[in-house]
């Protein structure tokens, strides 16, 4: 019990490790419960949630101090952002876990290749402003 | 971020997108957050990071409560987990700017890639 307790801890230690440096330790954490720990999917979902918490209030109460967010208009962002989040977290409930897991597994993939290439798709975009500015001259 | 009501409706698309996301798979708000912010509502990377938490908190909240009375969450499993990622999240955040977090990014992402095909096919 004891152990498994400590074996949590640096798993989730692991998992805040990325999440502080900004890289979504909720994309370690999920898997790693879910495989080495035998957490079923919506449950491994759930302490994720949660665990996300503390950190997120201190980290945007130091950001706020900075006047690092952008509030102007912001409740356009954060308004359907509730709603739909309200609508996933039910439908997440409501499908099987099977399935749950399949698809979560599809938005890791994806995740990941988006982490992997994310460079060289940003310098796609830059390179097509590049030549729109010249373009325009 | 301006007045139009273009710019209002990328807005809503990005807030709706991110919030299905974060809580359809119970996190990753961020990974769906910050790219929608920087190339759809055109913001600088730094206040991009800043602002996303701004929007994911609430989202978090909401749907952690949501699992949290559907009975999802395991206390034993769940306050270890909580102990450690607060932890390695105050360590994460000190080691930020001190480290390259590019060669990091890299094995994460192949992990992820791994974890995810896992879960998709077995």
């Amino acid at each position: 019990m004891i152990v498994k307790m400590v074996l949590l801890a640096v798993c989730g230690f692991s998992a805040g490790v990325l999440g502080g440096m900004g890289m979504g330790g909720g994309a370690l954490l999920i898997p790693a419960l879910t495989i080495f720990f035998g957490v079923d999917q919506i449950g491994a979902q759930a302490v994720n949630l949660v665990a996300f918490i503390p950190m997120a209030v201190v980290s945007l109460i130091i950001h706020l101090k900075n006047k690092r967010v952008k509030t102007q208009g912001l409740l356009w962002v954060i308004l359907p952002a509730l709603f739909c989040s309200l609508s996933g977290s039910f439908f997440a409930l409501s499908i099987s876990g099977t399935l749950l897991k399949r698809l979560f597994g599809a938005f890791l993939v994806i995740l990941a290749l988006f982490q992997l290439f994310g460079n060289k798709i940003e310098e796609f975009f830059q390179n097509k402003k590049v030549n729109n500015h010249s373009q325009k001259i | 971020m301006g007045d139009s009501v273009k710019e209002k409706a990328y807005m809503a698309i990005t807030g709706a997108l991110t919030g299905l996301a974060n809580g359809f798979f119970g996190g990753g708000g961020g990974m769906v957050v910050v790219p929608l912010m920087i190339y759809l509502l055109k913001m600088k990377t730094k206040s991009a990071h800043a602002t996303a938490l701004a929007v994911i908190l609430p989202i978090t909240l909401i749907s952690a409560l949501v699992y949290f009375f559907s009975g999802k969450f395991d206390f034993k499993i769940g306050v270890p987990s909580l102990v450690g990622v607060v932890g390695g999240g105050i360590l994460g955040a000190w080691l930020l700017g001190k480290l390259s977090a590019n060669w990091l990014t890299k094995i994460f992402s192949l992990v992820m890639l791994i974890a995810g095909v896992k879960a998709l096919v077995l």
